[in-house]
């Protein structure tokens, strides 16, 4: 744990883009001045930014972060809830607008200063500062699975607490009686020796004149009784009768629909457009082009081209004459990339070397290799996906010259909104932004371009429009998880010890750590070299940890077999010195009854990942027959310190396996003339019910900080279960995604094999 | 002009025959608990009941809901308000993620139901592989379609937690 050092500020400073150094003491006061307007209504008491309380003694979760499936909004309700001694029955939540009272300073944090360790004193200047900085950026965002580790743990169980205090001293100061003898619970303060007792909401007006505080003294894990437990989600019952609204829910008086399409080419423009036809269909309003746009920023950074939209009265009707334009489009001397022309760059930029520069340089690995017994080369390869969410990126907006309005789901409210109003030329305050539930996002909604064009079409036609993609459009103007080549390198000493680990790889981004890997081996040279390709990056759950999980726990199942040893034991005995890796990779195993036998045609692989401050196991059972996989069954354990609802968190697990194991089976996003290949989920499928595995999840709340859930059951899944198609088939998947592999293999002419595939 | 009932009422709407339900349903008749997911019968978000069989809605021409008895997850509750047995085992298990595409999962897993009570892993594999969840969420439905067929389940809920 770091200590608070001018270092950590600079690095914030730097970040942030804004020079603040510490020593300019931003106190942020009492934010509820400001934001009381902007949340309380009738009989509501604004007593802390991130709660209020009504009349009916309910108290209102007032949440910045979005809500794209994860359910962390009923979670952090359980952590507030939790330190304010509330009635869960009498909790509620809502989404923060999108406003700077509610950057998310958490976020920040959790985010710049990683692992520095406040001393109380500062943390009102650190939470000043982290204002300016989040307000400069924009932040408000949903990702890097940081809702409960840091928004949660740093401010909401504070702000709890804070309010717990503040209404104590109200109740001691009416009273008459001395603070120490006050109780709270559920939602109510009673005064045992003189039988007095009320309901929070009977101080909550004169509570809401203090300033909370921010370092109040917060509970043991041994006194929770709301966290931990699996709460019910306050959403899910919306979700069942198809009542829950998604932004495309929305329908404003007056409003019209568009469909759009973008340059294939990545930033490409359009050249020529015949809309003749187009504007001669049935309901069709207008046809209008959309510049390119860019965002600069800590998060959601993109750039894009050129935008045709058909305006209609319905959306089929906007579909169908879209389709009726005539269309040409530069492609910038992109026409002759492909993925094999990328993958030769790769290539070639990995062995070139220019310029490499390194993650870890550990011992003498040039020394080590050349003593090995034993060295193994192998080249792994990942290719570029797409997100799809299940709904796809849609916007509703009304913008005259002076206003705009704009509904949609996204991860990052108020950043969306800043660059919506610098792109129209507005005020941050001239615009408004309603959020709504995503259905998925998986880090696509942090790219405000399609808000934007919505924005841009409905300033164009002067009316409320309703902008929504395609498929099509989806997975072709999406921001990829990028291809990825490494190349790795391993030694093994006589013994079979695994003494030195090189990896050269292309395409760096966050977060940095996602290629290290966690075992003692002595000499290493991980570094990358850049390979920049015109293809769009986007976060994709997970981000670099998506590819490096597949990487480095393949390479090492390769060195464990190399060494003749069991991968697990392997694993094991490389993890002496981390406790707590080694306790989910031991539990995993266990859970998973490692080492018992299996039918020949099956197989069985494991993995451990660290990603966003969690830990997780997964072992993986395989069926290959025919040459075709069957996943059968995958064994999870993650160990994120404390559950607050174990059951959300196995949900997260379960969902982030899926996602991850959709991709390694199938997900591949091809670039043919310098376009996306792909259109649809025939082309682009996902796992569905009938190839989905049973996912046992495991939790270990070990007590280490808070992890995250969202993002942490993805990266783990695809080398486990390439490990596991090793075990059943003697074929090593170093190329994603299997279904290209070919799997064929020896064991099938037995005719139990065959069988299994039957 | 189209003539059909939606949800037990009877509903006319006058537009290009060959719409598909879907727009109707979610522009015309406001219902929006109808999903657009792909559009070309791909995903199942926009399943509905076709008189009584699921049906994809983003397929289905208006013109060819002419006197049929059209379901949406609106109507799906029974005429008291309560909710379908699935609705509740969907509640029971967790099942929604984001939620997405869940009208079309609880319309799949209905007419399943309807038609077959109980339904082997392979009617249900069946049924259900034309509804996509990118949220992953195949275990809980599973599990949930099995409570109420009353068979016997893997529970993801339960799995275990310790120190
Ligand atoms: S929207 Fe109809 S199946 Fe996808
Ligand atoms: S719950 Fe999100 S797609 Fe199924």
């Amino acid at each position: 744990m770091g200590k608070w050092t001018r270092r950590g500020v600079l690095s914030a400073g730097v970040l942030g883009g804004t020079g603040l150094v510490i020593g300019i003491a931003v106190r942020p006061g009492n934010p509820t001045e400001t934001a009381g307007h902007l949340v309380a209504g009738e009989g509501e008491n604004l007593l802390h930014i991130y709660l209020k309380i009504d009349s009916e003694n309910r108290v209102t979760a007032i949440l910045p972060h979005s809500e794209m499936g994860q359910g962390a909004q009923t979670a952090l309700t359980q952590m507030l809830a939790e330190e304010m001694d509330a009635d869960w029955d009498l909790m509620r939540f809502e989404e923060a607008p999108a406003s700077a009272e509610y950057a998310n300073m958490a976020l920040g944090r959790g985010y710049l200063f990683k692992g520095v360790d406040f001393p109380d004193v500062v943390v009102p200047t650190v939470d000043g500062l982290m204002l300016n900085i989040a307000d400069a950026i924009g932040m408000q965002v949903t990702g890097g699975s940081m809702s409960i580790r840091t928004t949660g743990q740093y401010f909401l169980r504070a702000a709890g607490a804070s309010v717990r205090e503040m209404l104590v001293k109200t109740a001691s100061k009416a009273w008459g009686v001395p603070e120490s003898e006050i109780r709270a619970a559920e939602s109510m303060l009673y005064h045992d020796r003189s039988g007095r007792s009320a309901p929070y909401s009977e101080f909550a007006a004169a509570a809401a004149e203090m300033t909370p505080s921010s370092t109040p003294k917060l509970k043991k894990t041994s006194q929770f009784t709301v966290m931990g437990q699996s709460k019910p989600r306050h959403d899910v019952p919306s979700k069942v009768d198809g009542t829950a609204m998604f932004a495309m829910d929305v329908k404003r008086p007056g409003m019209v629909y568009a469909a759009v399409k973008r340059t294939p080419v990545a930033g490409g423009t359009l050249r020529r457009v015949d809309d003749s036809a187009a504007r001669a269909m049935k309901g069709v309003i207008d046809v209008v082009k959309v510049g390119p746009s860019s965002a600069a920023g800590l998060v959601g950074s993109y750039s894009a081209g050129d935008t045709i939209a058909v305006v209609a009265d319905s959306y089929w009707r906007a579909e169908k004459a879209l389709a009726a334009l005539k269309l040409e489009w530069n492609t910038e001397g992109k026409e002759r990339v492909s993925s094999e022309s990328i993958f030769e760059q790769f290539d070639r930029d990995i062995t070139a070397g220019i310029d490499r520069a390194n993650d870890v340089a550990m011992g003498d690995a040039t020394a080590t290799f050349d003593s090995a017994a034993t060295v193994l080369t192998a080249d792994y390869r990942v290719p570029y996906l797409a997100h799809t969410c299940m709904e796809p990126p849609n916007a509703t907006a009304e913008v005259s010259a002076d206003r705009a309005e704009i509904w949609v789901g996204c991860q990052n409210p108020l950043g969306f909104r800043q660059h919506l109003a610098a792109s129209l030329g507005l005020d941050v305050e001239q615009v408004t932004l309603h959020n709504y539930f995503m259905g998925g996002g998986f880090g696509r909604k942090s790219n405000a371009d399609y808000a934007l064009q919505a924005a841009m079409i409905a300033r164009q036609v002067g009316r409320p429009v309703q902008m929504v993609y395609s498929r099509a459009e989806d997975i072709k103007q999406d921001f990829y998880r990028p291809a990825v080549q490494s190349r790795f390198k391993a030694g093994l000493d006589a013994d079979g010890k695994l003494v030195a680990w090189q990896n050269t790889y292309v395409d760096k981004h966050e977060p940095v750590e996602a290629p290290l890997i966690p075992y003692a081996v002595a000499a290493q040279d991980i570094g990358h070299v850049a390979s920049p390709t015109h293809v769009p990056f986007g976060a994709w759950r997970s981000v670099d940890h998506s590819q490096h999980g597949f990487f480095t726990e393949s390479f090492v199942d390769e060195a464990a077999h190399a060494a003749g040893r069991d991968p697990y034991e392997f694993r094991a005995e490389m993890l002496k010195d981390k406790p707590r890796l080694l306790a989910v990779l031991n539990r995993v195993a266990k859970e998973a009854d490692w080492g018992r036998p299996m039918e020949e045609g099956r197989g069985r692989g494991i993995s451990l990942q660290e990603s966003f401050g969690s830990i997780v196991g997964q072992v993986v059972e395989v069926t290959v027959s025919g040459g075709k996989t069957w996943v059968d069954r995958v064994v999870a354990v993650i160990d994120a310190g404390y559950a607050v609802s174990p059951d959300g968190i196995k949900a997260q697990i379960e969902s982030g396996i899926i996602y991850g194991l959709s991709a390694a089976m199938y997900g591949e996003i091809t670039i043919e003339d310098g376009a996306v290949a792909q259109s649809s989920f025939a082309d682009y499928d996902a796992i569905r019910m009938h190839d989905s595995p049973v996912i046992e999840t495991h939790i270990i709340n070990s007590g280490a900080e808070m992890g995250g859930a969202g993002e942490p059951g993805t990266p783990g899944v695809a080398p486990a279960l390439a490990n596991a198609i090793f075990d059943a088939t003697g074929k090593r998947v170093r190329t994603l995604p299997v279904i290209k592999a070919d799997l064929r293999n020896d064991a099938e002419a037995s005719p139990a094999v065959a069988a299994l595939g039957a | 002009m189209t003539t059909f009932t939606l949800n037990g009422e009877i509903r006319t709407v006058d537009t290009d025959p060959e719409t598909p339900a879907l727009w109707v349903i979610r522009e015309q008749l406001d219902l929006t608990g109808t999903k657009f997911g792909c559009g070309m019968a791909q995903c199942g978000a926009c399943t509905i009941h076709v008189n009584g069989r699921a049906q994809r809605a983003c397929i289905t021409p208006i013109a060819s809901l002419e006197g049929a008895s059209v379901t949406t997850i609106e109507g799906l509750k029974g005429a008291d308000g309560s909710l379908h047995a699935l609705q509740q085992a969907w509640i029971d298990h967790q099942v929604p993620q984001c939620g997405y595409c869940q009208s079309g999962q609880l319309m799949s897993a209905a007419a399943l139901l309807a038609d077959n009570p109980n339904p082997s892993e392979a009617d249900i594999d069946t049924a259900m592989r034309g509804n996509v969840c990118r949220c992953g969420m195949y275990g809980r439905i599973r599990s949930a379609i099995k409570q109420v067929a009353g068979a016997s389940f893997y529970d993801a809920m339960e799995g275990s937690q310790n120190g």
